[in-house]
């Protein structure tokens, strides 16, 4: 795989730079960091700049937060990132179109694999992402108004959802239940369509109830 | 029952939700009813002399108005601009806008039909009732906004004076009904005169008091705000900068002391902070919290769903720390995985590693903590321990635990 293009969104200097020593140190030949935003109107200027292939999105930022980012610039491929553990908010950026979520204390190493499944199609679920999706089509998370559009979740992907709670990779859920990780990466694309809403159509929709009009 | 409920609940309206008052949700979400059904009822109730908007009037005046209560993190967040808002969908409007229209056209039909209330009592009760919701959803929206945000602005006294010209206006309807209309004019001018006569001499006074009002306690927010935060930051994170310094030679003790700050830290912010023997999670992320500690391994739990603590549950927590015990101690690895999900009157917990791994047929007699501590303590309580083990691969246990309402348990007890 050539060298993907990357843009760190995040308002704190401390972590970007962060994140750009590591990404530098391990991820030579790998990743790239090209640019680096603090809030979104300057996320959105370089994105659109840049192509990046990746985009690290902080979910709290000034502007409106990652969710605003990704209704701005809907085309480009997203992972967030936070320390924030607002089940809401994580469902929220997840809904509004980026394809994963982990947490900032992540090591090098694993960021870099996930920067590049996300890159190759993949969704990247963090134990702790599963667990809040699990809540919010169980109910329990308030998610917003026209939740009684959300699909229900298939027998299957609520398994797989639940091993990769329990904290299991890819390759073991796809052992455990007899299926090929192609599989196991299906189920979770399907998981992620079902949170994103079925349709461009009703995307869009949702994305416009949620606008500051 | 899964979740915690006090011994009874109580009705209030809720901000975040409302489309005139937010009575409507707030009853929907009591009686555990769609909202549409509520909204419903109150027009049909209108319909019968107009009960619908008096139980309406009074329900917004006694329902307290529920403002969405935060973790401190996500309620800065918000404030900042650093989350998005969530808007009312449109379609919720549009969908109470039309009940009420069709609401309204029914009642007029009754009206000149003559079986509905009388006609000339309409128009001024509807100008009334309008008026006295411009000026309660300007009212709440000051009490919420004095400590979200800051006030007033011009649109907020416009929408209080468009509101009480309203009321006025349905008075004069009422009062000058059957006199014609140079009456309601004199009366209307009679008003207006004496409206602006008292608001020119109380105005500035008024307006002075509010002001010194507002900023008073605007004041006091902050700096008790600001003494909260300082207060917390004293107890938790500078101590830890503090031991994190003392024992910067030592990278497992460093790793552990981030951890546990970021984990109280992130609590605070974000989280919930019930106490530690209320409810099935926050026991067990006590528990996760001690062994990361003691034995300086992360311990990742993930909770789908919680329980009130009773005798089982607590049962099940110890067994759960048996296992992040043994786990730590014995598998070797460097993080543990540990997933509680409470779903269909039972709870079910997995602890798994990726260590060294055992056979589980040959644990030895004197291994106390894997028979005393854990499978016999689960059978006492009607649960179930799966331990599945594979030497090289790793170690997952499985407590399953059936749970029964709270009162059954006592008495059988």
């Amino acid at each position: 795989m050539s060298e993907l293009s990357v843009v760190v969104v995040d308002d704190h200097a401390m972590f970007r730079s962060g994140v750009r020593a590591e990404l530098e140190r391990l991820g030579a030949g790998r990743v790239e960091i090209v640019a680096e935003a603090e809030d979104v109107p300057s996320a959105v200027r370089v994105i659109a700049e840049r192509r990046p292939d990746v985009v690290l999105l902080d979910v709290h930022m000034p502007g409106g937060g990652g969710p605003e980012v990704i209704r701005q610039l809907p085309g480009t491929t997203y992972l967030a990132l936070s320390v924030s553990d607002a089940a809401e908010d994580v469902i929220g950026v997840i809904r509004a179109g980026a394809r994963g979520y982990v947490t900032k204390n992540i090591s090098a190493p694993e960021l870099i694999d996930a920067i590049e499944r996300v890159a190759g199609g993949d969704a990247v679920f963090s134990p702790r992402l599963a667990g809040f999706v699990l809540d919010a089509f169980a109910g329990t998370i308030d998610v917003a108004q026209v939740d009684e559009d959300l699909d229900r979740l298939t027998e299957r992907e609520r398994e797989v959802m639940r091993l990769i709670a329990r904290g299991y990779a890819y390759k073991e859920v796809a052992k455990e239940l007899f299926i090929s990780i192609k599989t196991v990466e299906t189920h979770v694309s399907n998981v992620l369509r079902k949170l994103q809403l079925s349709s461009r159509h009703e995307l869009t929709r949702w994305a416009n109830d949620r606008r500051l009009i | 029952m899964t979740t915690t409920s006090p011994a009874y609940r109580r009705a209030s309206r809720p901000a975040d939700r409302r489309v005139v008052g937010g009575v409507a949700a707030g009853l929907a979400d009591h009686l555990g009813v769609p909202v549409l059904w509520v909204r419903v009822g109150f027009i049909v109730a209108t319909w019968l002399n107009g009960a619908g908007i008096l139980a309406y009037l009074l329900l917004w005046r006694f329902l307290p108005l529920a403002t969405p209560d935060d973790a401190p993190g996500v309620e800065s967040a918000t404030r900042a601009g650093m989350r998005g808002r969530n808007r009312l969908g449109r379609r919720e409007i549009a969908q109470t806008v039309a009940i009420g229209a069709v609401g309204l056209g029914v009642f007029t039909l009754l009206s000149v039909v003559g079986r509905g209330p009388s006609s000339h009592l309409l128009v001024p009760v509807l100008v009334g009732v309008v008026g006295i919701a411009l000026v309660w959803r300007q009212l709440d929206d000051a009490a919420w906004n004095s400590w979200l945000r800051q006030t007033s602005g011009p649109g907020h006294i416009g929408r209080i004076a468009a509101g009480l010209a309203l009321v006025s206006l349905a008075a004069v309807f009422v009062i000058s009904e059957g006199r014609g209309w140079s009456a309601t004019l004199d009366l209307v001018a009679a008003v207006a005169v004496a409206m602006i006569g008292i608001a020119l001499i109380l105005g500035p006074w008024v307006s002075g008091l509010w002001h010194d009002l507002g900023e008073e306690r605007r004041q006091r927010i902050r700096s008790q705000e600001r003494a909260d935060v300082a207060a917390h930051l004293h107890d938790s994170v500078l101590q830890t900068l503090a031991l994190l310094q003392k024992n910067a030679q030592d990278p497992a003790a460093v790793a552990t002391l981030a951890r546990r700050q970021e984990r109280e830290l992130r609590d605070w912010l974000y989280g919930d902070d019930s106490p530690a023997g209320s409810t099935l999670v926050a026991g067990l992320r006590a528990e996760a919290a001690d062994v990361e500690t003691a034995h300086r391994i992360p311990v990742e739990l993930v909770a789908v769903g919680d329980a009130p603590m009773s005798s089982d549950v607590a049962a099940l927590v110890r067994a759960a720390r048996e296992a992040m015990v043994n786990a730590a101690k014995h598998a070797q690895v460097s993080r543990i995985d540990v997933y509680v999900e409470v779903a269909d009157g039972g709870a079910e917990i997995f602890v798994r590693d990726r260590g060294v791994g055992f056979d589980a047929d040959q644990i030895p007699d004197d291994r106390q903590g894997i028979r005393g501590s854990m499978v016999e303590r689960m059978q006492r309580h009607g649960g179930d321990t799966r331990i599945r083990s594979t030497p090289g691969e790793g170690t997952e246990i499985v407590l399953t635990m059936p749970l029964r309402a709270a009162q059954e348990e006592s008495r059988e007890a």
